[in-house]
């Protein structure tokens, strides 16, 4: 029973709308914190890579990035199977919310293997097994986001684009595997990619965390993305009206 | 008046399907021009020396093919939705999961199979070596059956949108990638006469996973696309 | 919106038409012969439904019960949402709140004898335009099991009035003649409730006659049959009328 009560108070989007607003300050300032300080730690304190110099730095930004992206695609998954199990309609709205952060991070986890790669193998781009893989997300992420907005109604946005996610998600660990095996098949002897097992201590702990930072900020995102969309999805009831007018009295005064 | 099992049921949607699509010659015959046309288009975007674009025609027909799979995906529920015939199969009382199955095997017959039986003439023309043909044509036509399914997916999310096409590539063609690289590697390993059985094992995994998980999604999104 | 929306006919005469004796019919035997058993006491039954388009209430704390014998109509002007309720009585659309029940069972549980028992004809073509309507025929029994004979269908479009067009493309007969072809499956898939979407769309007017006879003889037989029109309806039977536009 107890499950249950919890589920149903979870799926009501305006209990969520008002715990989730407790949580946003802590998690903002943690994930300001740890993103702010695990930068720091790794461009400033850490000692240069003795193969790559300054330039490997940049990982404290895009491994955070591409494993969130993929971590939030996969939330993504499980919001769109609990949509269409349980009806619950908050899962839609967590699921739209992720969308655009997912697309995002990915295109911020390319962008910095772009800017990674050119001091590395003196090439903007590499169809490397990691990068494709990255991309292929990206295709993915943008995709849903296709999806969702060529329908006008609401619920059969959600409904489809939980279907395509699903299937996106049964598809991601085949794909990747595909790519790896792609790759290996195709692999040049010159380029080389740095294993995480090769990492030196001290360059790790930093990264864990910018990467745990970044799970904070996208949490927070999350959040804040969902509230806007429960706003704009709730706005005839009384407690969304009521929260607007007392937000306006609040500013007349 | 008898009750009918579900195989009297796919031989109905796979009578029909072929029949109509038999007296309406196009949907068939346009995959194939399209495959011809653009396979025609590298040779003058690339050069026409004969070892250059035996190197490269494993992946151009492979992907030329994809590409004609795509745009043949779009047809897939589209005229069932039209003519509202699509409603009577979500009303029958007897599963969806048959019909869609069948469904997509009429239209892997009307686009994959002639895409892969037309495939070694395509070879010729781009200098693809003898020993790559067979490869050529049994990758095309498992992996052929994979996209089938695959687009069948993205046809039923987008039946119910007015413009479909586009949007259609958009969310199916990140998911064509396996089956491209495993069908373009076959081709590829006989051409330099190693074993290229292990791809087509590996396109025959896709396809049983396909055939079994893929009817899922297609049902749930016919019913999502007709209820809107 | 707790309104009371039942019009029924012993509020609204002039909506409705009772005639003191049921017709006889020498038709009224096909259906009971095509069906076999005829519904029981308990049909449809619909509480509290409530759907919306676009933040726009379409209906409210509708309840209706539709039983044997029942001929309902749904009445109202464009975009009332008589459309949406059928869809949504028929189970293509999901997008209610409320409950319906089939032969005091939940929808849910009881959606594939249901559908069973049910023909639903939309407004949309509802045929293969390349195919024959024998062709097409033969193919909504398959969909629904029913290993019918071509005997049977050849009746059925006979029956319409598509004797000697069998055998041609749907494309090449006339609108009203495609819509013939559409409701012959009237003729020879059994059913117990027939839900009809503007029946007479395209229909001439010795068509919409007979088309109002087969819906009495149906209902004589103890079938129950939910419908839209804009035609004035003629039925020599008790007719009962819902008018969405109250809403």
């Amino acid at each position: 029973m107890s499950i249950w009560t919890t589920f149903h108070k979870w799926g009501s989007p305006r209990w969520f709308y008002q715990f989730s607003g407790r949580l946003l300050p802590y998690l903002a300032g943690l994930s300001l914190l740890l993103l702010i300080g695990g930068a720091v730690w790794g461009l400033a304190l850490v000692p240069a890579d003795y193969k790559q110099g300054n330039s490997f730095r940049i990982i404290y930004i895009h491994v955070p990035a591409s494993a969130v992206a993929m971590g939030a695609y996969m939330t993504m998954a499980i919001a769109g199977a609990i949509h269409l199990i349980w009806r619950m309609k908050l899962a839609a709205m967590v699921m739209k919310a992720i969308a655009p952060i997912g697309a995002s991070l990915t295109f911020l986890a390319l962008l910095t293997g772009a800017v990674w790669g050119k001091p590395t193998w003196g090439t903007w781009w590499v169809w490397d097994a990691r990068i494709t893989s990255v991309l292929i997300l990206f295709f993915l992420y943008l995709g849903v986001m296709a999806l969702h907005q060529a329908f006008d109604n609401r619920d059969a946005a959600a409904k489809a684009c939980a279907v395509l996610v699903i299937v996106g998600a049964v598809n991601i660990p085949i794909i990747y595997w595909s790519v790896e095996w792609w790759y290996s098949l195709h692999q040049p002897a010159s380029i080389r990619f740095i294993g995480e097992s090769t990492i030196h201590p001290s360059m790790l702990r930093p990264l864990m965390a910018t990467l745990s930072g970044m799970y904070l900020f996208f949490a927070w995102a999350m959040l804040l993305f969902t509230r806007a969309e429960i706003l704009d999805r709730e706005r005839n009831t009384r407690w969304v009206q009521d929260l607007v007018c007392g937000v306006q009295e609040q500013g007349v005064k | 008046m008898a009750s009918a099992g579900v195989s009297s049921l796919v031989v109905a949607v796979l009578r029909r399907d072929l029949s109509a699509a038999a007296r309406r010659g196009s949907e068939w015959s346009n995959p194939l021009v399209f495959f011809i046309m653009v396979c025609a288009l590298f040779p003058l975007g690339i050069g026409p020396q004969p070892e250059r674009l035996a190197e490269l025609a494993p992946g151009i027909l492979w992907v030329v093919a994809l590409l004609a799979s795509l745009l043949a995906s779009d047809s897939v529920f589209r005229g069932d939705y039209d003519d509202a015939t699509l409603e009577q199969m979500l009303l029958s009382h007897q599963p969806l999961y048959p019909q869609v199955i069948a469904k997509t095997i009429a239209h892997w017959l009307l686009s994959g199979l002639p895409l892969s039986l037309l495939s070694p003439l395509l070879g010729v023309l781009l200098h693809l070596p003898m020993a790559g043909m067979g490869a050529l044509m049994a990758s095309l036509a498992l992996g052929s059956a994979v996209l089938s399914f695959i687009g069948a997916i993205g046809a039923a999310l987008t039946v119910g949108l007015r413009k479909g096409g586009l949007l259609l590539s958009l969310i199916i063609l990140p998911l064509y990638i396996p089956v491209l690289i495993f069908g373009s590697s076959a081709v590829k390993a006989a051409v330099e006469a190693g074993p290229y059985l292990p791809q087509l094992a590996m396109l025959g995994v896709f396809f049983l996973l396909a055939l079994a998980l893929a009817p899922l999604a297609i049902c749930g999104a016919l019913r999502i696309s007709v209820d809107q | 919106m707790s309104r009371a929306n039942l019009l029924f006919d012993a509020n609204f005469p002039s909506a409705s038409y009772i005639l003191g004796g049921v017709l006889i019919d020498a038709e009224a035997g096909y259906w009971q012969s095509l069906t076999g058993v005829i519904l029981a006491e308990q049909g449809l039954e619909v509480r509290q439904l409530y759907s919306e388009r676009d933040d726009r209430v379409l209906f409210a704390d509708l309840c209706f019960t539709l039983n044997a014998g029942d001929v309902l109509q749904i009445a109202g002007p464009n975009g009332s949402g008589k459309t949406s309720l059928l869809r949504i009585l028929a189970g293509l659309s999901s997008r209610y709140e409320g409950d319906i029940f089939w032969q005091s069972h939940s929808l849910d549980q009881q959606r594939a004898a249901y559908l069973e028992q049910l023909l639903y004809i939309g407004h949309g073509a509802g045929i293969k335009a390349a195919l024959s309507p024998l062709e097409n025929l033969r193919w909504s029994c398959a969909l629904r099991g029913l290993k019918q004979s071509d005997e049977t269908i050849f009746q059925a479009l006979t029956k319409v009035g598509l004797q000697g067009f069998e055998q041609q493309p749907c494309y090449s007969l006339s609108a009203g003649q495609q819509r013939r072809v559409n409701l012959a499956r009237l003729f020879c898939i059994p059913a117990q409730l027939w839900i009809l979407d503007e029946p007479f769309t395209a229909i001439d007017q010795r068509g919409v006659a007979e088309i109002e006879l087969w819906i009495s003889d149906f209902a004589n037989a103890g079938g129950a049959v939910l419908l839209t029109t804009h035609h004035p309806l003629a039925m020599q039977r008790p007719l009962r009328v819902i008018d969405l536009g109250a809403f």
